[in-house]
């Protein structure tokens, strides 16, 4: 199904801002806003919903936290106990502290590495993907602001948006949502 | 500008009261001579048979039994605890409510120093908290200079019957002695009381004539030469005045492991105080963001501290020197309950509930957060200077409870009192602006 977006493309992230308030205040649907760098507060002018990803984190930091117990348990206590330091305990918990460093570095390890690679995964990212963003400027110095404007008066919604303070604005036919 | 109410005016003077009785209550109550000692202890011992304490105390009569100093050397032993006891809690207590303040005073001047244009709707809080220094280092250094001339028996070095028989504190001589021990708190108090004075003038100076921002620049350069000037002093003031409890015991990162501690401690109390100041209609430009980034700090100086705590312990655990160990031997074996308790208290719990980003925005989380972060840090203080003065024969009794109530009637007085002189905005302060209206 072919659907009718527009491309309204601007020059600095303040005026943006107000630009995604007042389209979101005439209740125009925003697709999407591609930005050079990430605008504070976009996301919450554009209503996206909260990011669950310091949840994901949490999770992942404990499972890292409980691969390194299980680990150093089964390479330290179980499989080779070794005398170091004249500690020679057959005890995990008697060696604990020893371990903490440990215990400590996987669990960063474990909930940095898992969320960047979940926040690839839900952003649709991943090697030799094609660029989604429709304009190369918006990787130098433009915002761009993607406007569903099916079902709606596109000049009417043109001149409303050049009145936003965009400084370009492009009517494209998208033969299918690539999404 | 904020009015003492009668009725906090009242809360505190009957909190002094109170906690005033209790303690002289406390001191009064210590025995007198080796007789009593042994009534107390056989009174104990009739009456909990599943009392931990005195089955350790029979445990080390009988070892003492066998030793050829006789009987009454264990006896002797526990009465000194015991008479040291008050005056022990007597200091846990000052220190604690001093090290707050202190704490503050350092984070007011970082604000300065680092320029910071979230905190400065804060200042007239941080300022009244740190007002507290000047009663508090005064009867702090009181107890100081009697403990230092042996009036009580706090610190072994100031023994001279004790030196005499110790070759580690004869070689720690020429740092570990009265003399020197008062000039070098003097010192310290003086150059903090110095900036604390210099500081809040410029602030309100700045206030009355922010033309140029001069008071503003004045500030700003006092700020970081005092930080410099915190750094060593801080280091040195918790060697003399904790870490000398135990003379033969040393540690390298002590300093930070107090600063750790009173720095958490005073950044909680600038939050509870800004809660509380808020929920009485005071404080109207503080928003949610601030009360976020005081929450911020006490998560993250309270994984700090835990750091430090863990490296200390880590470190010492491993290499297993004796002198060294010693330390953590008498915590783990008659401690061990407040000693594994406050980290827990000062680094799970609020690991745990100060997680959350929304958490830290609501109010009562902060409030309990804080509450228990403080618990747990005088907790942490009783457990650096108790082992080296009353052993084995510690309990929370009537003398502990009574100095906390005591100082912690005096602080709420001062600071509350200190709150009234000033305007509750530093308006002339030039991120005050930038401060309103922060957000995140």
């Amino acid at each position: 199904m072919a659907s009718k977006v527009i491309h309204a493309l601007y020059t600095d992230d303040d005026v943006l801002m107000d630009a995604v308030k007042k389209v979101r205040a005439e209740h125009y649907h925003i697709e999407e806003v591609f930005c050079p760098f990430p605008v504070h507060g976009l996301d919450k002018a554009m209503g996206l919903p909260y990011t669950r990803i310091a949840i994901t984190s949490f999770m992942y930091g404990c499972l890292g936290l409980i691969v390194s117990i299980v680990m150093m348990n089964y390479i330290m206590i179980e499989d080779w106990p070794q005398n170091i330091g004249g500690k020679p305990s057959f005890s995990y918990i008697e060696n604990m502290p020893a371990f903490v460093p440990i215990m400590f570095e996987l669990t960063v390890f474990f909930a940095a590495h898992l969320m960047v690679i979940t926040f690839y995964m839900r952003s649709r990212l991943w090697p030799f993907k094609e660029a989604e963003n429709p304009d190369v400027r918006t990787t130098d110095d433009h915002f761009l602001m993607e406007v569903d404007a099916a079902h709606h008066d596109v000049n009417k919604l043109t001149s409303f948006l050049s009145d936003t303070g965009a400084v370009e604005i492009k009517v494209i036919d998208k033969e299918e949502d690539n999404h | 500008m904020y009015t003492l109410s009668s009725r906090l005016r009242l809360f505190s003077v009957i909190l002094m009261v109170v906690g005033g009785i209790g303690l002289v209550a406390g001191f009064l109550s210590t025995p007198g001579s080796v007789e009593e000692v042994k009534e107390m202890m056989a009174a104990q011992d009739a009456h909990g048979g599943g009392h931990g304490e005195s089955e350790s105390h029979a445990q080390s009569e009988g070892e003492h039994g066998e030793d050829a100093h006789g009987g009454d050397a264990h006896y002797e032993h526990v009465l000194h605890q015991l008479q040291n006891k008050p005056w022990a809690s007597l200091y846990v207590a000052a220190f604690f409510f001093f090290m707050i303040a202190l704490g503050v005073l350092a984070f007011y001047a970082i604000q300065f120093a680092a320029q910071a244009g979230w905190s400065p709707v804060l200042f007239r809080v941080m300022e009244a908290i740190t007002a507290y220094l000047v009663p508090g280092g005064i009867i702090l250094f009181v107890i100081l200079a009697l403990s230092g001339f042996h009036v009580n028996h706090l610190f072994v070095w100031a023994d001279p019957e004790v030196v005499a028989h110790d070759k580690l504190i004869q070689g720690k001589a020429g740092w570990l002695n009265g003399t020197g021990f008062i000039i070098r708190a003097a010192i310290f108090l003086g150059g903090w009381l110095l900036y604390r004075h210099f500081a809040v003038k410029y602030s309100r100076k700045q206030d009355e004539d922010s033309e140029g921002n001069k008071w503003y620049k004045k500030s700003f350069k006092i700020s970081a030469g005092f930080l410099v000037f915190f750094i060593y002093t801080e280091s040195m003031m918790s060697w003399d005045w904790i870490m000398s409890f135990d003379p033969h015991w040393f540690s390298t990162l002590f300093g930070w492991y107090v600063f750790a501690s009173l720095f958490v401690s005073g950044i909680t109390v600038i939050a509870l105080m800004t809660i509380y100041l808020k929920s009485k209609g005071y404080l109207e430009f503080v928003n949610d963001s601030h009360i976020h980034d005081l929450a911020k700090f006490m998560f993250g100086i309270s994984i700090f501290w835990a750091y430090l705590w863990f490296s200390q312990f880590m470190l010492i655990w491993y290499s297993n020197i004796p002198e060294e160990v010693t330390y953590f031997i008498t915590r783990i074996e008659d401690y061990k309950l407040p000693f594994f308790g406050m980290f827990a208290l000062n680094f799970i719990f609020p690991l745990l509930i100060l997680m959350n980003s929304d958490f830290k925005r609501v109010n009562w989380f902060v409030v309990m957060a804080g509450i228990v972060i403080l618990c747990g840090h005088y907790i942490d203080v009783y457990t650096m200077i108790m082992p080296a003065t009353v052993g084995a024969s510690w309990f929370i009794g009537l003398s502990e409870i009574s100095a906390v109530l005591l100082f912690l009637g005096l602080f709420i007085f001062v600071i509350f009192r200190a709150l009234t002189k000033a305007p509750l905005l530093a308006k002339g302060n030039p991120y005050i602006e930038e401060s309103k209206h922060f957000h995140y």
